[in-house]
């Protein structure tokens, strides 16, 4: 589907026609994308805001339709609340240090689960560090699916935020994050949601979630790389301190005392990275062009497809095979090294991604030291699920 | 046989294959046959460890030559490692120290190499020549 519309997809590796399957890792980005991006720096490139030139009050402009675009996307109450950062990392960072200063305290703890990317785990493990907090994981079960009894067990008075993902980027699992929510808020525990594997395969609502922050990145939905969001509710953003300081989060500098700027600015100290945020506008555009509900059942079908292709397999497991998953297919196979495997998957003309996937507490848990990922996006096709099954071939027999 | 001459004889060997699949089918048949490593190295204070692959490393100095033993759990990197132990190991420090291991690249397998592929390839080839220094330090 609307493959052409790629022009990197259109190339040769090894000989072979090139079939991505490395895009929960990154997306490739339509030509409007990379056009925007272009045109940005050929027309309207200025630093923004408080410019008075024409440039500057053009780029500003566009800056800023692209906030509320973004605010559209996720159905936010307001643009205040949509906050531009380097990527899901750099805004769980924001969040974890941000609310953390101001609310986590000697024996609270932070709720995680053990499903979680390293970037959904490290920076609450600094904090928690600091604020002599504890951090505490909630299990999946030998499906890659949250356990919920253990979650619930695990959620305590003493638990002052939930950080989980939204759709984990190994096993693939759609965790139910609205359950998650209402019960967090039961006992009044806010909750911040790690979407950075969601955005561009689910509709994403953070009013009907009611999540309290929901971080994503634009270059896993066909955006640029460098950025991302952070969406916090006012309440919250309001009560926590800016995460770095520098121009545009001020409001008046003197050297005696600093005030802060309001929201958004607060939290976005320093020039913002703004062409890439005019092609993540873009990129949302076009993704509605399409329409996400589209995206979602064309994935769905080649994900059923290359699951029943490959656990036909001799000696190919699937790890993750949750009831609710997006289009993420791990697997291993039995007596291959993961890196020879994909070493060979990669002559055979097949990116996928190999290793740890940054959630080595999943394959200690597992006790594998990797696995092999193929991530699908709408503009591959079946064929090449047929290519992705000849290279596991191939590599059966080169390896055995 | 010196470095060089090592070096040209596994470069002679690479020439006679047409294509990718020959290349590694060699270079996995190589894995196969590197000689095992003693369990008792085979632990966490002679790893290397990589983001991909991991690598176990061992050197022994006698008689003014140093012998390499390493293991690796993926099968092409112990081919690799097969590749550079021919050609290093069983050498004085001064020898190992000047290898430029050209002979990677003319064969096509530099790409091993890349510290992004992050095998333990590039940290082990550093860790020999590292155990080379030391040696040459400790007996001069």
């Amino acid at each position: 589907m609307n493959r052409n519309d790629f022009p990197i997809l259109d190339q040769q590796i090894n000989g072979q026609p090139l079939v991505y399957f490395d895009n929960a890792a990154t997306t490739q980005k339509p030509e409007v994308v990379i056009q925007a991006l272009a045109d940005y720096y050929r027309s309207i490139n200025s630093n923004i805001h408080r410019g008075v030139h024409y440039l500057s009050q053009k780029a500003t402009q566009e800056f800023e339709i692209a906030r509320q675009t973004i605010q559209h996307f996720i159905n936010a109450p307001s643009h205040q609340e949509v906050i531009f950062t380097r990527g899901t990392t750099e805004s769980i960072n924001l969040i974890a240090s941000s609310f953390g200063h101001t609310f986590l305290h000697e024996n609270d703890e932070v709720l995680i689960s053990e499903m979680e990317h390293h970037a959904n785990i490290v920076p609450w493990q600094m904090i928690c560090d600091e604020k002599k907090a504890k951090l505490v994981v909630a299990a999946f079960d030998e499906t890659g699916t949250l356990d919920m009894n253990d979650f619930q067990q695990k959620l305590s008075p003493k638990t002052k935020i939930v950080a989980i993902s939204h759709v984990s980027n190994t096993l693939g699992t759609i965790n139910p994050i609205k359950q998650i929510i209402e019960l967090a808020h039961a006992q009044g525990t806010p909750v911040m949601i790690d979407g950075a594997q969601a955005v561009s395969h689910l509709k994403v609502d953070v009013q009907d979630l009611d999540c309290d922050f929901y971080c994503f990145s634009g270059h896993k939905m066909y955006a640029p790389m460098g950025i991302g969001v952070m969406y916090g509710k006012a309440q919250w953003l309001n009560a926590m301190p800016p995460y770095q300081g520098g121009g545009e989060m001020i409001k008046n500098v003197t050297f005696e005392k600093t005030t802060y700027n309001e929201l958004p600015f607060k939290f976005e100290a320093g020039t913002p990275a703004v062409g890439d945020v005019i092609g993540l506008k873009t990129a949302i555009n076009y993704i509605n062009s399409i329409g996400i509900e589209n995206i979602a059942q064309c994935e769905n079908e080649l994900l059923q497809y290359a699951t029943q292709q490959l656990q036909n397999i001799d000696g190919v497991t699937i790890i993750g095979t949750a009831e609710h998953k997006t289009s993420i297919i791990s697997f291993i196979m039995k007596d291959i090294h993961h890196y020879d495997a994909g070493f060979i998957i990669d002559k055979m003309g097949v990116a996928v991604r190999t290793g740890h996937h940054c959630t080595q507490p999943i394959m200690d848990k597992l006790k594998i030291t990797g696995t092999i990922r193929a991530s699908f996006a709408f503009y591959n096709t079946r064929e090449e699920i047929d290519q992705l099954v000849r290279a596991i071939f191939k590599t059966k027999e080169m390896l055995s | 046989m010196n470095i060089t001459e090592t070096e040209n004889e596994i470069i002679d060997e690479f020439e006679l294959f047409d294509d990718w699949m020959d290349k590694y089918n060699y270079i996995i048949e190589l894995g196969k046959t590197l000689p095992l490593i003693d369990p008792q190295y085979k632990t966490d204070g002679y790893l290397i460890p990589g983001c991909q692959s991991q690598v176990w490393l061992h050197a022994n100095y006698a008689d003014g030559k140093i012998v390499y033993k390493a293991d690796s759990d993926a099968i092409i990197t112990k081919g690799i490692i097969n590749l550079l132990i021919r050609v290093l190991s069983n050498r004085t420090p001064q020898e190992i120290l000047d290898a430029p291991l050209a002979y990677l690249d003319k064969i096509g397998i530099k790409e091993h190499l890349s510290p992004t592929r992050s095998n333990g390839l590039v940290s082990m080839i550093q860790q020999m020549k590292l155990y080379a220094a030391t040696f040459q330090t400790q007996n001069s």
